[in-house]
């Protein structure tokens, strides 16, 4: 770790976690997380104005968390990044106000940087630099889609995305019509391992020869699912559920896995990074590394833990935002709900306004 | 500063006067405006944010989107400065411009707080609120507060029932600080700066999952 490299604390409140991390260059510092899922669970999904009532009291204590944990003073820093976009609008905005006035009062650069080019840049924090182009494949509750991304900073090219429901999504709704409970990942991920993944066959969806090689659908799946089990309550007969569970999940991590390796081999990229919440999934990391193996391609899949939102995420683009020079957000910054994956941040409308500008009267250091 | 109405305002206020201040009207971009606002102001004043011994918010009641803004920010300059944040009733800066304008009491004070309701407080004079702020529909208060004036956007905008409205509609961080400054001097406790929702979240617990089965 030379400390020459940037030192940047991200934030993240897009969803129901409260995540402040910490990072130099491509190494994590720090990754404090207050997350308010339990809260939502007995409402089934994530509701809005919950999360960003958590966010408000969970923020200032989670960013002195994560200094705490990182041993570094605010006053180091080189940078606050922070996720503008997309989101919850609400949950976004007490995020992008914090960082904000973190920025201000400590007379830090501040950058506004996507969610999705995020989760795929945060894998420099396990794996070291990202590969250019790297292909990514981004699964979680919010968002299911391929991307091509030759300068994570800059270009970050969207191949395709779910037509309908995002993966996680799926895994949430059919926990439901089993009674597992909410979120519906882990639950079904456990029992799968004690089911069997041939025994239900259930439709991989637009993988015929005319449809779409990278876009996907998973409502067609969720509703053959739904009927099936029904079918068997209807009968009076017990549901095996550990092998719906496997069968549903086969068929989620064999259309991912196999458009994903696709992608890589129609663009010639031989290295592939799968990132969000479902890539905790352990079936889909064992099927996506069983494939690459067989492709050639190098797999890149950080831990559980970075893979669910997090502030380390933020902070680690944040980090290569800097060491890029890339042109930092100004205090106008807003949250962006429906910021395009094209843009991997938020630069400030206008040079004459950057951070110096606006920072004139309060250009010698606050703390020199 | 207070961001619980469509107001964005942002005061600085030396302990004896308004030194700068600046009010906007947005209902939808209080995260835009804030912090360029805080910067004009010190810019005015040609302070630095460092030089600021404390911290006023105003904790609502408001709309939440708007509200969280104002108090996130504060409460981050109060971590990143060390410095103190308090809160204050957004209805309390308004009761308080108010008496600054000339209006004795009795009277009320209402902001708008959508959904065909206002966020209200009745007050014995501009300095002493009798009673929690509430949200009700304005129908249902007219009678209680028949005859007193009331102070507010909430009062002009239902004429109906507040015959007597009164300005200023929106609340000034300039009042907001300088009720904190007389508070504090007198060694008076303020609020923590924590939000006045007044309303649940709109949540529901959902019912069984929809069959999808066709009959
Ligand atoms: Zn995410």
């Amino acid at each position: 770790m030379a400390a020459d490299e940037p030192l940047v604390l991200g934030i993240e409140t897009s969803c129901d976690e409260t995540g402040v991390g910490i990072v130099r260059g491509t190494t994590l510092l720090a990754d404090a997380v207050a997350s308010s899922v339990d809260t939502h669970a007995r409402f089934g999904g994530v509701v809005p104005e919950i999360a960003s009532r958590a966010h408000l009291e969970a923020m200032v204590p989670t960013i002195e968390r994560a200094l705490k944990e990182a041993g570094v003073s605010a006053r180091d820093l080189d940078g606050i990044a922070v996720t503008s976009g997309p989101g919850l609008a609400g949950a976004l905005l007490v995020g992008v106000s914090a960082a904000k006035a973190y920025a201000y009062a400590l007379n830090k650069p501040l950058y506004g940087v996507n969610h999705l080019a995020s989760h795929i840049c945060v894998d420099q924090l396990e794996h070291g630099p990202l590969p250019e182009p790297t292909m990514a494949l981004l699964v979680s509750g919010g968002h299911s889609s391929l991307l091509l991304a030759p300068d994570i900073t800059s270009d970050v090219r969207p191949l395709g995305a779910t037509i309908d429901d995002a993966a996680g999504e799926a895994f949430d709704k059919i926990a439901r019509v089993l009674n597992l409970g909410f979120p519906g990942g882990p639950v079904i991920d456990r029992l799968a391992k004690e089911g069997d993944p041939k025994s239900i066959a259930f439709p991989r969806g637009l993988t015929g020869p005319r449809d779409a090689p990278y876009d996907f659908s998973f409502s067609g799946l969720k509703t053959s699912v739904a009927r099936w089990i029904e079918a068997k309550r209807a009968a009076g007969e017990e549901v095996p559920v550990r092998d719906v569970a496997a069968s549903f999940q086969e068929a989620v991590v064999d259309v991912l896995t196999r458009k994903a390796v696709r992608a890589c081999k129609d663009e010639g990229v031989d290295h592939l990074m799968i990132g969000g919440g479902v890539a905790a999934n352990s079936r889909l990391r064992a099927l996506a590394q069983e494939r690459c193996e067989r492709a050639g391609i190098r797999l890149r899949v950080p831990r559980p833990g970075l893979c669910t939102d997090n502030g380390a995420m933020v902070a680690a683009l944040g980090a290569e935002m800097v060491a890029r020079n890339r042109r930092p957000s100004d205090l106008e910054l807003s949250a962006d709900s429906s910021l395009p994956v094209t843009e991997p941040h938020v630069p400030g409308a206008h040079p004459e306004h950057s951070h110096d500008h606006v920072h004139e009267i309060s250009k010698d250091n606050l703390y020199s | 500063m207070d961001t619980a109405t469509p107001a964005v305002t942002v005061a600085l206020h030396d302990g004896a006067s308004v030194i700068a201040s600046s009010g906007q009207v947005d209902a939808r971009r209080h995260g835009e405006l804030l912090l360029p606002a805080v910067d004009r102001v010190l810019a005015e004043a040609r302070v630095k944010l460092d030089a600021v011994t404390g911290v006023v918010v105003g904790v609502g009641p408001g709309p939440y989107t708007g509200l969280r803004v104002g108090l996130v920010t504060a409460a981050t300059f109060g971590s990143a400065l060390s410095v103190p944040v308090h809160g204050l009733c957004t209805l309390d800066g308004l009761a308080y411009a108010a008496g600054q304008g000339g209006l004795e009491g009795p009277f009320a004070v209402a902001t708008d707080a959508r959904r065909k309701e206002v966020y209200w407080a009745r007050y014995e004079d501009a300095r002493t609120r009798t009673g929690d702020p509430a949200v009700d529909r304005p129908a249902d208060i007219a009678a209680e507060l028949a005859g007193l004036p009331v102070v507010g956007a909430g009062a002009v905008l239902y004429p109906e029932a507040f015959p007597d409205a009164r300005g200023p509609e929106h609340v000034a961080a300039g009042a907001l600080a300088a009720l904190a400054a007389e508070r504090l001097a007198a060694g008076q406790e303020l609020l923590e700066p924590q939000p006045l929702y007044l309303r649940r979240p709109d949540a529901q617990v959902p019912k069984n999952y929809k069959v999808v089965t066709p009959k």
